[in-house]
């Protein structure tokens, strides 16, 4: 997709009517187009090309790039600093803001300063607990929960407020987003949760990984049934699994996330595993693709983000088009003028 | 009293009417309170009520009580303080991420909501919390300012 009004890096879209961001990714779901976006883990670095290296293995693939903070409660690049630097090249970021390691006061700041910076996209999260990570004796903060941050967040965007009712001379114009787990107990509850983060103002959801999709099927039919898929857009997370035992361990050990065992038996037969997890993950996209109320994937692929784009391609989503990337223009003017 | 508040949970919809027939009484009680002083009373009722809604309901006295839209699970016993549902770490068996041996405390309020009659303001957003309340009573919280907005409206705190 092309947008006539295509930006040069660094520099805002004109906000259309009815959009509440001057973002492309916000553009992409709102055109009704079936939108990718992948997860860049922020390095443990100080360079800015560590980061640059990161989202290049994206390009052409992906229409917003989500970075992590303090994933799996562990320290890395903050993902304002990453997101940052993803703008000043033109790239559409997506930040995470955790509510496990700052408090109100430092998190309004952040809003304001990441939206300055460039940053459209914002995904409000509660947060791994800190047990989860390498610094397990930190102290947990937890001031905002995920709806919470989300009602701030839009009381700044659209009260152009602070929490405490203090003005903002200039209001962070944000697409807003959060995460939704329905392969989590209380399954009946889950809905219910995300009818919630509707009503705080979200604006798109990213999914945890989707392995069971029966149960996907079945939280899908609900939500459409109470219309919240009309009012939000959901993208189904996906992620390519390395092997049998890694499958396992993910299971085991990381809170959250449910892999059948049929998934697991699969790759435990397979001669190649890592091809096999791939080929899972593409079957798993076109499969979630046809579910009614489904607007996008997004693609966690955890030490395998050089294998996202060929995940991509191969699964076809994308139907030919090519999500802008810093050079794709000069690219196809250079392709244009060969032929 | 990990045990007891689990069954006080599984009691929800009798703690709902208690606390239905004891709210009025607490508000009628305005008048006593404001006599006597807020300030002057708040010690004594808060050891009061931390003595039984710690027994009861594990509370931590964050002074904001939101127990009649949690399903009587108190939601600041959960490891992030999650005041508007569930986390996306609920282990399979319902137990906490942070905390394996326990049950979610989400998983539990929900249960406990689904046997009260106003069980759906579990639904409803809770603003973020003010810290400043942390140790001091709920009930006179509440007494106060049912009691002074002069008429009897559906409380929230137990």
């Amino acid at each position: 997709m092309i947008l006539p009004d295509e930006p040069c890096p660094g520099e805002p879209l004109p906000i259309l009517p009815g959009h509440s961001s001057p973002g492309r990714f916000e553009r992409v779901l709102r055109s009704g187009t079936f939108a990718v976006t992948a997860e860049l883990a922020p390095p443990d670095s100080a360079n800015p090309n560590d980061v640059y290296a990161r989202a290049r293995v994206f390009d052409g693939y992906v229409d917003g790039i989500n970075a992590t903070d303090g994933s799996g409660a562990n320290c890395h690049m903050s993902s304002v600093g990453t997101c940052a630097l993803l703008t000043r090249i033109g790239y559409a970021p997506v930040m995470q803001i955790s509510c496990r390691d700052r408090n109100r006061i430092a998190i309004q700041g952040d809003v304001l300063g990441a939206a300055a910076m460039g940053v459209t996209n914002v995904l409000c999260l509660t947060g791994d607990g800190v047990q989860a990570g390498d610094q397990p004796e930190a102290k947990p903060v937890f001031d905002l929960d995920s709806i919470s941050l989300l009602e701030t967040v839009r009381t700044m965007r659209d009260q152009h407020r602070f929490l405490s009712g203090r003005k903002l001379t200039e209001a962070p114009k944000l697409f807003l987003g959060a995460a939704a787990n329905p392969f989590a107990p209380p399954y009946d509850y889950r809905p219910y949760r995300l009818a919630k983060k509707v009503a705080a103002g979200v604006q798109f959801i990213q999914t945890q990984y989707c392995f069971d999709l029966s149960r996907f099927r079945e939280f899908m039919a609900r939500v459409r049934d109470m219309g919240i898929s009309e009012r939000c857009f959901i993208m189904a997370g996906v992620g390519p699994l390395a092997s049998a035992r890694s499958a396992t361990w993910i299971r085991d050990n990381v809170p959250g996330i449910h892999i059948p065992d049929s998934v697991i038996k699969r790759l435990s037969r397979a001669e190649d595993p890592r091809k096999e997890g791939k080929q899972l993950c593409i079957e798993l996209i076109q499969e979630l693709r046809q579910i009614e109320g489904v607007s996008g994937v997004h693609v966690m692929a955890y030490r395998q983000e050089e294998a996202v784009a060929e995940i991509i391609d191969r699964s076809g989503v994308l139907e030919g088009r090519v999500p802008w990337y810093p050079g794709r223009d000069k690219a196809n003017r250079y392709r244009s003028a060969l032929s | 009293m990990y045990s007891v508040s689990r069954w006080s949970v599984r009691h929800a919809r009798l703690f709902e009417i208690l606390y239905s027939l004891f709210e009025p009484v607490l508000v009628r009680l305005n008048p006593v309170w404001s006599a006597l002083g807020y300030q002057r009373v708040e010690k004594p009722v808060r050891l009061i009520e931390q003595l039984f809604k710690e027994l009861l309901f594990d509370c931590r006295m964050c002074g904001d009580c939101i127990l009649s839209s949690t399903g009587m699970s108190c939601s600041m016993s959960c490891p992030k303080h999650l005041r508007n549902g569930p986390c996306g770490g609920v282990r399979l068996n319902g137990n906490c991420e942070v905390q394996p041996e326990r049950r979610c405390v989400w998983v539990d309020a929900w249960n406990g909501s689904r046997k009260m009659k106003r069980g759906d303001r579990i639904l409803t957003i809770q603003k973020p919390m003010d810290a400043r309340l942390q140790g001091h009573s709920s009930w006179l919280r509440q007494a106060r300012r049912v009691g002074q907005r002069g008429r009897q409206t559906p409380g929230r705190t137990q």
